[in-house]
């Protein structure tokens, strides 16, 4: 397999902590425009993955490339997220001492720098996004609030409206429907549906129910390495998957 | 020269001593000893030298008495028969003793004699003879000494002499004492290049430094007795060079025990629970005041025990401070669990109250700890000289390293510690009762800085602000270090320790302290999480 | 120009500065031209005193735009404040001249003393103002830029940083105390003359400093608001709340602790190098460990992450200090300890967050009585309250 016309090639990754190997041998491939779930039980190294994928842990070996051609392993975060690959934690994490707004006027894409920021005056354009964004993300009424107070189920809202602020082509998602009431995980799988329109997603989650009104395929990660791959009927019957989810 | 006059005055002891004993050597009839007598009283320097070697030749045990004489000034030559006597001024006379029987003679009038004149070559000739005589002394300490004389001397005349003795010795270190003195001698002398470089090869087996001094003064000759003297030099020097390394360590291993006794504890509260105690060094300091008072109470109860002061010290002063930090975790701390930045302030400021309530207490000054006997005094180890607290120390730290490492390993509460430290939550729902959990090992840590208290006491002035002085220092060892890992303490005090001692001969004590800060600032710029780091997604805050 | 003034400078914020402007004016007038029988008079040595604690608090400013706003706690600021302070005690030296006990034209006296022959390499330029004012902001901030640039690239964060600020000033406590170092080692730099050709024991010259300090301190709080009100202050205040979400936003986040860190530390020598010709001494004792963590408490007595809250906590807490030291001796370690230990278990906002809790409760009571839902606490007032402590992960 090729890296090249790949939105995002992880080929033999492997890391290990102190011994412990969190990543083995694990190939994972995403077109462009693709969307892709992640499952598996904890301790998989789903979020090792995803660790790997934004710079924040470096693989012992192997290869990640984005866009075909732009070695990941070479980059920080911040250029990671520079060059469209936004990640939304597990634990949600806002700024909790910022505003909803501002929250999002930080996530917004735009210039980084430290002088720019300092002398930066937001243009009708920045605010007009900001608007249509907290309209997507329900929070307009409670623009003004600080994150702090949100509930559980908006702060994860909110954090999926800074990715949208930040304008990747690649979102990562972890568990986004962590703590949400029926009702909500639905709309969210109905947002992530939109979103998958015009970017590429990767989302790890475990509800079954949600994976399934994604209606994408499935990836199941066990100790390290993908373990089955496809739609979640053909995942979910291979007997290996049944072993690792029930025991043996 | 004050050393030879000593040494004089020493030997005349001796030689008395000696005369009446009779000891076996050979003793020579008067008429062959008055003639070398009259002789000392020569017209020049030059007739009174080669009189003493004759008198030596002979070997008599007198001889050594009356060149002690000689050269204290005590031999008279009188004006009238130019015969030669011991006097002793009394009055306007001398009273006089015949220098050969020691028989009494009449008193001389002091205008009737003369003192038989003695310049320095003479009274260094006069040493080197005694040396010699007493080299076949049957007092094995005389013996030594009178090689060491020569050893300083280094008279040429002499080697006949060692010779003999060399021959007659049985006692190898004195006998290796005698050689090296030869050797000495012989670079002195005027033999031939063959005999002086055997010499120098025999010189630099001896103790280097006193070497050193020997064969300096061949380093610019030419030929090859100069090569061997440089040849023998270096290696001389290399050998000091490397005893020089071996002194550092053992220094730096001393001051990295101390660094040691005063982090680990830390290494405790903060490596493990993830507390910073600032009041770490005032738990030290507690621990130092604690042995202070035990000491206080011993010498007005029991002052023969004294010797026993410290060991009854290690227990109260591990609950003193043990308790006090219980009290700070349960008052203070526990309220502010993973808030590190606050419970760095917080215990700062208890710090301050802690330092100000000893000043109240106890004064502000230095308070007088005793060394017990066991400590005191030093014992040397090839080319150094150690001091026994300076090794007690070493050993102290490593066992309460030791212990401590068993604690947390095979007893339950250290089994509850790790539990808790490792998963808070579980371990609760497991029926640890984790406040109890958190409040006993931060007294174990505030207990071992109280261990670390009574150590300090013995080489550090106990005073308020004893613990300030440590806490920088502790908190680089643990961060050095890595935390959560006493092996990490461990070598990180000792690496911090040997480094210190190795940098302070370039840079003084204060530079290489600086320089060694420096490096630990670079150090962590490098390896965030310091020398034995864990690694993993855990470890991420 | 009022409107831009406005824009970056909160209501609070004017008003200290306005208040700051004021004294300025006013304390100088009072004592030169009051009759020492006036109430209103304020006597010379109050003038000094008053200076001093303004540039403890300009010094509190500092530590807040790092600590209160970014999270950095440095345990090291007073050596950026003492830096500052030997830059100007350089050039007071350099102005003693001939007046020396040694009358040496060139060499400051403990130079005559040690045998020097000629004045170090280090101290050329020093007989300038200008290039002492330079050097007041240049030292602390080329250390400052160098430290945080190691420091923060290789991402030293928390309690980690905290205790390295803390080795760095202890290092150079340690470094000035030698006397080969130039600087008079244990004595430091004192018995100056005079700044810019007045006298400094002198009333009017006094006036002219207090007044000087006033203004740098209006000044820091204006540059402080800027910052905080601006962009920059919030990414400030989220790599302070969540420092690794800040990078997964794409931002440099040590390339920012760099700038305020810098910023910040050149704002301490400022204070530094007003601080020494109003006490007329510096010395090593100034890089103390215990004089920056010190500092630290009067920012958390104050109030951190706000503008106003360091002022009125390095003013109340050194009103205190001097009280305390002077009438009860005894007392004041233990006072100032106590003050840590409630401060941060009681206080974590300070007084200002006390000063927000009662008009919060005022305005509760109030909501209820109109029967009203109450707002959500909005970042109306500008200021960033600090967020309650979580478990660490």
């Amino acid at each position: 397999m090729n890296a090249h016309d790949t939105l995002l090639y992880l080929d033999g990754v492997s890391v290990s902590f102190d011994g412990f190997r969190a990543i083995n041998n694990l190939s994972l491939v995403l077109q462009a425009g693709e969307m892709r779930a992640i499952i598996g039980p904890n301790g998989a190294g789903k979020t090792t993955m995803m660790d790997i994928i934004t710079g924040k842990t470096r693989p012992d070996a192997g290869d990640v490339y984005f866009n075909g051609e732009v070695d990941l392993t070479k980059h920080d975060e911040a250029e990671i997220a520079l060059l469209g690959i936004g990640r939304k934690f597990q634990k949600p994490t806002v700024f909790e001492s910022h505003t909803v707004e501002d929250n999002l006027v930080l996530a917004l894409s735009g210039p980084r720098s430290a002088f720019s920021t300092l002398f930066h005056r937001q243009s009708r354009d920045e605010i007009d996004r900001i608007h249509e964004i907290l309209y997507t993300i329900r929070l307009y009424d409670k623009r003004v609030w600080l994150a702090a107070n949100l509930s559980h189920g908006q702060k994860q809202w909110l954090e999926i409206g800074m990715l949208l602020a930040q304008d990747p082509k690649l979102l990562l998602v972890d568990e986004p429907v962590a703590g949400m009431t029926d009702a909500e995980t639905a709309e969210t799988a109905k947002l992530l549906r939109d979103i998958a329109k015009t970017r590429s997603v990767l989302v790890v989650e475990h509800d079954m129910h949600f994976v399934r009104e994604l209606g994408v395929k499935v990836t199941c990660l066990h100790e390290g390495s993908v373990l089955a791959e496809g739609s979640l009927d053909f995942v979910s019957n291979d007997q290996r998957v049944i072993e690792v989810y029930l025991g043996r | 020269m004050q050393f030879i006059r000593l040494l004089s005055a020493l030997v005349l002891m001796l030689g008395i001593f000696h005369h009446t004993v009779e000891a076996h050597a050979q003793t020579v009839d008067e008429a062959t000893l008055r003639p070398l007598v009259q002789a000392l009283a020569g017209d020049n320097f030059d007739d009174t030298t080669k009189a003493i070697s004759d008198l030596v030749r002979t070997g008599d045990t007198r001889v050594s008495a009356l060149l002690n004489a000689l050269g204290a000034g005590d031999l008279y030559v009188s004006k009238a028969d130019k015969s030669v006597f011991l006097g002793k001024r009394e009055g306007t006379d001398y009273v006089a003793t015949d220098p050969v029987t020691g028989a009494k003679l009449a008193p001389v009038p002091r205008s009737a004699a003369e003192k038989i004149k003695v310049n320095n070559r003479l009274r260094r000739e006069i040493a080197a003879a005694i040396g010699g005589l007493t080299l076949m002394s049957e007092n094995a300490g005389e013996r030594r000494s009178a090689a060491e004389a020569i050893l300083k001397t280094r008279d040429p005349e002499s080697i006949p002499l060692l010779d003999q003795a060399i021959a007659a010795e049985k006692d190898p270190g004195i006998k290796a004492l005698m050689s090296q003195a030869k050797a000495a001698a012989i670079l002195n002398s005027d033999v031939p290049d063959a005999e002086k470089i055997a010499a120098i090869t025999e010189v630099s087996a001896g103790n280097g430094r006193d070497a050193l001094g020997l064969l300096t003064p061949l380093e610019g000759a030419e030929g090859p007795v100069g090569e061997a003297a440089r040849s023998a030099i270096s290696s001389i020097n290399s050998e000091l060079a490397v005893w020089n390394a071996v002194q550092n360590i053992v220094y730096g291993l001393s001051l990295g025990s101390v660094l040691l006794l005063a982090a680990i504890g830390l290494a405790i509260t903060f490596g493990v629970m993830g507390v910073i105690n600032m009041a770490h060094g005032e738990m030290v300091m507690i621990g130092a005041y604690t042995t202070f008072v035990v000491q206080q109470v011993i010498r007005a109860t029991a002052p023969g025990i004294f010797d026993y002061s410290l060991l009854i010290a290690l227990p109260a002063a591990f609950l003193v401070s043990g308790g006090v930090g219980v009290l700070i975790e349960r008052s203070v701390i526990r309220f502010l669990y993973g808030r590190p930045l606050e419970t760095l302030l917080a215990t700062w400021g208890i710090s301050l109250v802690l330092q100000q309530a000893i000043r109240s207490w106890f004064g502000a000054s230095n308070v007088q700890v005793g060394n017990p006997s066991w400590m005191a005094g030093s014992f040397e180890l090839g080319l150094l000289t150690l001091t026994w607290s300076r090794l007690w120390i070493i050993v102290f730290a490593l066992s309460v390293f030791a212990i401590l490492q068993l604690v947390l390993k095979k007893t339950m509460l250290g089994l509850r510690m790790r539990a808790v430290t490792q998963n808070r939550r579980m371990a609760s729902s497991m029926g640890i009762r984790t406040p109890w959990v958190d409040a006993l090992t931060f007294g174990l840590g505030s207990g071992i800085a109280g261990i670390a208290g009574v150590a300090l006491s013995q080489i550090d002035n106990v005073s308020p602000n004893l613990g300030q002085g440590y806490i920088i220092d502790s908190f680089m060892v643990v961060v050095f270090g890595g935390v959560g890992n006493l092996w990490g303490t461990l070598v990180g005090a000792m690496s911090l320790g040997i480094a210190n001692k190795f940098l302070e001969p370039f840079a003084g004590a204060v530079l290489g302290k600086i320089l060694v800060l420096v490096l630990i600032i670079l150090f962590i710029q490098k390896r965030p999480r310091g020398l034995f780091a864990l690694k993993g997604r855990a470890i991420e805050a | 120009m009022t409107q831009w003034f406005f824009l970056h400078v909160d209501r609070r914020g004017s008003i200290v500065i306005a208040l700051l402007v004021a004294i300025a004016v006013l304390v100088p007038l009072s004592n030169l031209l009051l009759p020492v029988t006036s109430p209103l008079h304020v006597p010379t040595y109050l003038v000094s005193l008053i200076g001093k604690y303004l540039t403890y608090a300009m010094l509190a400013v500092a530590l807040d735009l790092v600590w209160g706003f970014c999270g950095i706690l440095s345990l090291g600021h007073g050596a950026f404040f003492a830096l500052g302070g030997y830059a100007m005690g350089m050039y007071l030296m350099r102005q003693i001249g001939p007046r020396g006990v040694y009358a040496d034209p060139v060499l400051p006296d403990f130079m005559v003393f040690l045998n020097w022959k000629e004045l170090p390499w280090f101290w050329y330029g020093f007989d300038s103002f200008w290039f002492a004012a330079l050097m007041v902001v240049l030292v602390p901030g080329v250390l400052a830029f160098g430290f945080g640039w190691l420091a923060f690239r290789s991402r030293v964060t928390g309690v980690y940083l905290s205790i390295i600020t803390q080795a760095l000033t202890y290092a150079l406590l340690l470094a000035f105390f030698r006397n080969d170092m130039g600087f008079g080692g244990n004595n430091g730099l004192t018995d100056f003359k005079d700044i810019l050709g007045f006298n400094i024991q002198a009333g009017s010259t006094r006036s002219v400093l207090f007044a000087a300090t006033a203004l740098f301190l209006a000044l820091a709080v204006f540059v402080t608001s800027f910052i905080v009100r601006s962009k920059l202050g919030k990414v400030l205040v989220g790599v302070r709340d969540a420092e690794s979400r800040m990078r997964f936003l794409g931002y440099r986040v040590d390339r920012y602790k760099l700038l305020v860190w810098t910023i910040s530390a050149m704002m301490a020598g400022i204070a530094g190098a007003l601080y020494v010709p109003q006490v007329g001494i510096i010395n090593p004792s100034e890089f103390e460990p215990a004089n920056s963590i010190e500092a630290v408490i009067w920012v958390a007595v104050g109030g951190r992450g706000t503008i106003i809250g360091p002022i009125i906590g390095a003013v109340l807490v050194n009103f205190g200090k001097t009280y305390f030291t002077a009438a009860f001796p005894e007392i004041w370690l233990f006072a100032l300890g106590a003050l840590f230990i409630v401060v941060t278990l009681f206080l974590p906002k300070g007084i200002l967050g006390l000063y927000g809790m009662w008009k919060g409760k005022r305005a509760d009571r109030a909501a209820r009585k109109k029967d009203v839902a109450p707002p959500p606490v909005a970042a109306v007032s500008g200021r960033s309250p600090i967020p309650e402590p979580q478990a660490a992960e």
